[in-house]
């Protein structure tokens, strides 16, 4: 119990020098967290483009592969808070810059876990964006409000939340494992952007994943075997009821398994590449 | 009493990418990579005893920072063994890591932007320090290094000097047994030097911790350390006292003779290599095993005002001594000096 105490201890006092750290700069903070909600304007022109042109000037009654403009934005909008929970900014690239200048050095001589750490520092993080986001996410959600049909039933919420919380998992416990990489390669630059790339694409924050239902061939099948979709298309299609039943069920122990998969695999990535470190100096 | 530290054959050795000059020899290495092995610690015996204050001293790249890489479990060994506290540090236990510190001189292990007081705060919570006592420890360290009106200032806008304080208080917030510092004074000015010299030297005698100190300052280490451990190429070359030193390697002293006004001093090169001559004052190297024989016939020929014998300066005999453990470098000095007197 005592444990327990001292641990919730720490993790509050890692969770406020965070907090205090965001808030030194706190202009570039704010502008940092408002501007996310420009490409949500930008994206709902866009479609809206797209199916009044299919429509000749009018968007409403047109489809584009089951989904029509409302389900469109609706789900473009739900892929936003996907990625709020998902997308790590910094994070692989931060570990990969520790371990390059050897700063990481001052968190081995520590007595803590160090992924456990990073982890508290990233959740610090994400509170408190959320903390400034709550309320623009809420106006964007309630002048957009006519795009969704309601709010789903209450298990429906139950495991879209539990997605969410997930997503958030898979999104760190990835990015570290490849942030880890900097053990052996000291630059990572590429193969992030590479990373970015393909999580902007395959994740689902794009566009819905199941339109490449239409494409036919192995496109399908190669993407929901990735564990990216589980970044913004997985909650976002389990809020819209596009997962329900026994598909949510599997969806969610997949998820899961991702998530175990990648802190498995970055404990091991740092357990090697600490030793892998020091073959080479640092 | 059971040593505090203990290494037995340490070595460690690095692989070093090794690029060529020139565009072919670049694109060579994008598929086969040269890498040359690099012996930083070549099996290293030591043994440090509770309450001492160690000195490691030699050139750069000798393999100092690298023993205390190794000593806070930073990196693994090649081979060899070591055990600090009955812990192996590179097994990283919690238990060790909260009995001990290490502290870089170049490195900073503070939040950058904010006030050193929240970095302090985390510490305690990471070693978990009770709140009384960390309280206590706190006001004492600032108390000690004059530092009270800087704690709520953020890291970055403090000076050199100041930060390495603000360092010295993190690193000791949770009383740590063994202490390593990696040139704690680099970069420094004379004052702080000094200042954090006195801080080191009242902290230890206080705590009897003990103490492992890498540096560049002889006053450093002449101001703190009973005891002096050179390194040279990975190997211990030297251990023991800081004046046994010039003992061992310093195998001249130097004369000072001042002559009386009108007494001549004729050729005195033959007595030993001449260092400076302001008449009435001529400066002398003499071998250490003739002084006596030396002094006893120039006293002899001359008439002298005054004479001293003093040991060399520190400075030289050590760098004689690093020379000594480059014998490749020195035969290319003794190369390049005999070309240039031909």
């Amino acid at each position: 119990m005592a444990e327990l105490a001292a641990r919730a201890s720490t993790w509050w006092a890692i969770f406020q020098i965070n907090f205090y750290e965001k808030l030194v700069y706190r202009g570039d903070f704010m502008l940092g967290t408002l501007m996310r909600f420009l490409p949500i304007v930008t994206q709902i022109f866009l479609w809206s483009a797209i199916f009044s042109a299919r429509g000749d000037g009018d968007s409403s009654g047109q489809e584009i592969v089951g989904y029509t403009y409302y389900n469109i934005v609706a789900y473009y909008l739900l892929s936003t808070i996907s990625r709020a929970f998902s997308s790590m900014p910094g994070l692989a690239s931060g570990i990969a810059l520790q371990i390059r200048e050897g700063e990481i050095k001052k968190y081995l001589i520590q007595p803590l876990d160090l992924i456990s750490f990073f982890l508290l520092n990233r959740i610090a993080h994400k509170l408190t964006y959320y903390i400034v986001a709550a309320v623009p996410f809420a106006i964007v959600f309630f002048l957009c409000r006519g795009y969704f049909d309601g709010w789903p039933p209450a298990q429906v919420l139950c495991a879209y939340f539990f997605s969410l919380v997930l997503a958030f998992m898979l999104g760190f416990f990835m990015e570290a494992t490849i942030g880890m990489i900097g053990f052996w390669f000291l630059e990572v630059r590429s193969l992030l952007f590479v990373y970015m790339l393909f999580t902007f694409f395959l994740s689902g924050h794009m566009f819905p994943l199941d339109m490449l239902n239409e494409l036919g061939g192995p496109w399908s099948t190669i993407v929901k075997s990735l564990p990216l979709m589980y970044l913004a298309y997985f909650p976002a299609a389990v809020f819209l009821e596009k997962i329900t039943g026994a598909e949510l069920m599997w969806g969610l122990i997949v998820q899961v398994a991702w998530v175990l998969f990648f802190i498995i695999a970055s404990r091991l990535a740092f357990h090697y590449g600490v030793k892998q470190y020091s073959a080479y100096g640092g | 009493m059971a040593p505090i530290i203990q290494i037995e054959k340490l070595t460690k050795t690095y692989e070093v990418y090794q690029k060529q000059e020139g565009l072919l020899s670049s694109i060579r290495g994008l598929f086969h990579r040269q890498y040359k092995t690099v012996e930083a610690v070549k099996g290293i015996d030591l043994t440090v005893d509770q309450g001492e204050f160690v000195a490691f001293l030699g050139p750069n790249g000798a393999g100092k920072t690298t023993t205390l890489k190794l000593l806070s479990g930073v990196i693994n060994p090649t081979s060899g063994s070591a055990e600090v506290m009955g812990h192996v540090p590179w097994h990283r236990d919690n238990a060790y890591r909260r009995r001990f510190a290490l502290v870089m001189g170049q490195k900073n292990q503070l939040w950058w932007d904010l006030p050193a007081q929240d970095s302090f705060r985390l510490h305690q919570k990471i070693y978990r320090i009770d709140a009384d006592q960390f309280q206590r420890t706190q006001d004492e360290l600032v108390d000690l290094l004059g530092v009270s009106e800087l704690l709520s200032q953020p890291v970055r806008a403090l000076s050199l000097g100041e930060r390495m304080k603000m360092e010295l208080i993190a690193a000791l917030l949770h009383s740590p047994d063994v202490l390593f510092l990696d040139e704690p004074t680099i970069g420094l000015d004379v004052v702080a030097q000094h200042n954090i010299q006195q801080f080191l030297k009242h902290y230890q005698q206080e705590r009897k911790i003990t103490v492992l100190l890498t540096s560049h300052y002889m006053k450093d280490i002449a101001a703190l350390c009973q005891r002096v451990v050179v390194i040279a190429h990975g190997v211990i070359i030297y251990d023991g006292s800081l004046s046994g030193i010039i003992d061992r390697f310093g195998g001249y002293k130097i004369l000072t003779l001042t002559f009386n006004e009108d007494a001549a001093s004729g050729n005195l090169s033959r007595f030993g290599d001449v260092i400076s001559e302001d008449f009435p004052k001529v400066k002398l190297r003499v071998d250490r095993a003739k002084v006596g024989e030396v002094l006893a016939s120039i006293l002899d020929q001359y008439e002298l005002a005054d004479v001293g014998v003093e040991d060399p300066p520190l400075e030289e005999v050590i760098a004689d001594v690093f020379s000594l453990a480059h014998p490749g470098d020195q035969s290319a000095n003794e190369k390049k000096m005999a070309q240039a007197s031909t």
